[in-house]
């Protein structure tokens, strides 16, 4: 093709190009951890004297620990509702034909679609309105409105690929209708389940939107990190958000890990039908 | 009424129910009651006085438009500036990268899962004044370069950073709708590829582009994080209106309404969209 040589030009460029841009999106993640090494009481660069002792001041303190449980408490209990709601959610999203579907498919994203921080707002007058005192189990809600969506549209990506003969079959054999969930839908699923509920769980531990208008008393991470850099600064603001960094890069490390042990083993069983 | 009971019977209508009924709860019932507000007497808490366009007035009448002129703007900036830098990451992803996307793709999606005060907390870092690239240009040039924090174009910064894999994604669905044949079809009949990209590859990718660029643009219209912290008191952008109409203010009427203007605006654009749109076509690929 005449075209060969730009091509090749175009695709250096075009890697160079998106080397500079994941650069651009890691460059603040990186000023932060160089910044909770810092010695200094405010954030002065070139860094002149390097220090740990944040760190050790940050997991002492007994406010940190709230905060960290609090968010802990809010992400878990998220996931947990979030899958299984949108686990049925997708099926009806993909799976399923049924009148109705593509009204359903639209209206239920429209919540990812909102602006987060009249969300929350609108969610402190309904919980005001109804009496509801707000605190981190409103906080839960608040946050499953945003993420149950994201986690439906996650899930019927996995769903969309799903064969419906394969339940089919099993009814003819004579599976109940919870055998078939159990042992055919369920597993099919797997994947679609499990990257639903790493971006619930992390959606939730970084949410700051719709924590700030649904926590009322409680605190969590990301609030208590927005209310220092506005006021207050401490060397922790850094040291915490390097904490919970690489707690979420840990989780993601632990599940990526998972997830490569477990296709070895597929493989290992796998191996000798095939050969 | 039989017809009805046998359409919930559907397994479709019965796994769509329990999320639907959360939303309806939690997303429908305090949009209902934000709108609902929007038309009781300024300060009121309750739903019970007689309904008045008293607020709507006086949101018109006062400077109000002027924070939703910059987020509109901004929001509209964001969206140009996001195109030409997404566009060509989105091609490689969907069309060269190979074995790689998977790669680029995790890389583009983590941040995502860091908190956005976090990452906005970096810029602080970078762009203050003694901060890292102040600092660096000082020590490395004797330049000093102050004044980057708390500018309208370091909200514009946080943005573009902030919302770019929301334009990234969808573009790759869409680039990765486009047949090569299509494309190698339009060579052969000797056009250029400027034309190729005009005429084959833009309209056959438009629908996943048009998702990312709403997206970003209802998204950052909404935003209050990045003028908080990037853009200190700088500018007003209609978020803040908001909440400090419903917490300082104590005036629930008014943010109900400015609300409600923002949300009509929004659902407006949405709406003209997805009227467009198959979702089964653009997230199943059928």
């Amino acid at each position: 093709m005449s075209g060969t040589q730009s091509s090749k030009l175009t695709r250096t460029l075009i890697w160079l190009w998106t080397a500079t841009v994941l650069l651009f999106l890691y460059m603040p993640m990186l000023a932060v951890v160089l910044a909770s090494f810092s010695k200094q009481r405010y954030f002065r660069f070139p860094i002149t004297r390097y220090t740990t002792e944040w760190y050790g001041k940050t997991l002492e303190s007994l406010s940190v620990r709230d905060l960290l449980w609090t968010s802990l408490t809010v992400a878990a209990l998220v996931t947990v509702f979030s899958v299984v709601l949108a686990f049925f959610g997708a099926l009806a999203f993909a799976r399923y034909d049924w009148k109705g579907r593509k009204l359903y498919q639209k209206l239920v994203l429209l919540p990812i679609f909102f602006p987060q921080a009249v969300l929350g707002l609108a969610l402190l007058l309904w919980f005001s309105a109804l009496g509801v005192i707000t605190s981190w189990q409103t906080a839960v809600f608040a946050h499953m409105i945003w993420i149950v969506p994201i986690v439906i549209l996650i899930m019927s990506i996995q769903a969309y690929s799903f064969d419906p003969a394969l339940e089919e079959a099993a009814f003819d054999l004579g599976a109940t209708r919870w055998q078939v969930l159990r042992e055919v839908t369920l597993p099919i699923l797997a994947p679609g389940i499990v990257s639903g509920a790493i971006f619930a769980f992390l959606l939730s531990w970084g949410n700051f939107p719709l924590s700030l208008f649904s926590t009322g008393a409680d605190s969590t991470v990301p609030e208590w990190l927005y209310a220092k850099m506005v006021s207050g600064y401490t060397p922790m603001v850094p040291t915490l958000g390097s904490l919970t960094m690489s707690a979420a890069a840990l989780l993601l490390l632990i599940v990526y890990l998972a997830w490569l042990a477990s296709s070895v083993r597929r493989k290992r069983h796998s191996a000798p039908a095939d050969s | 009424m039989a017809r009805l009971l046998h359409w919930l019977k559907n397994p479709g209508v019965l796994s769509a129910l329990p999320a639907s009924l959360f939303l309806l709860v939690g997303f429908a019932g305090p949009l209902l009651m934000v709108l609902g507000y929007s038309f009781m007497p300024p300060k009121t808490f309750t739903l019970d006085s007689a309904p008045t366009l008293e607020n709507f007035v006086s949101v018109i009448t006062q400077s109000y438009y002027l924070s939703f002129l910059w987020s509109l703007i901004l929001a509209a900036i964001t969206v140009l500036l996001l195109f030409p830098i997404c566009y060509p990451i989105a091609y490689g992803m969907a069309k060269l990268f190979g074995k790689w996307a998977n790669l680029v793709t995790a890389l583009i999606a983590l941040p995502l899962l860091i908190s956005e005060n976090i990452r906005l907390f970096g810029w602080v870092l970078l762009l203050l004044k003694n901060g890292i690239i102040d600092g660096a240009m000082q020590s490395l040039f004797g330049l000093p370069l102050s004044g980057m924090l708390y500018t309208v174009s370091a909200i514009l910064l946080g943005l573009v950073y902030v919302y770019l894999p929301f334009m990234l994604f969808p573009m790759v669905i869409g680039i990765s709708m486009i047949p090569d044949t299509l494309k190698e079809a339009a060579f052969d009949l000797g056009a250029t590829r400027w034309q190729v990209f005009r005429e084959v590859e833009l309209p056959l990718a438009m629908p996943g582009i048009l998702i990312g660029s709403i997206l970003t643009f209802i998204l950052a219209l909404g935003s209050l994080a990045e003028s908080k912290i990037l853009g200190g008191q700088v500018i007003v952008m209609i978020a803040d209106d908001i909440e400090s109409a419903f917490t300082f203010a104590q005036n629930w009427p008014k943010g109900s309404v400015l609300s409600v203007l923002l949300i009509a605006l929004s659902g407006l654009i949405v709406y003209i969209l997805f009227r467009r749109i198959d979702l089964d076509q653009i997230i199943g690929r059928r």
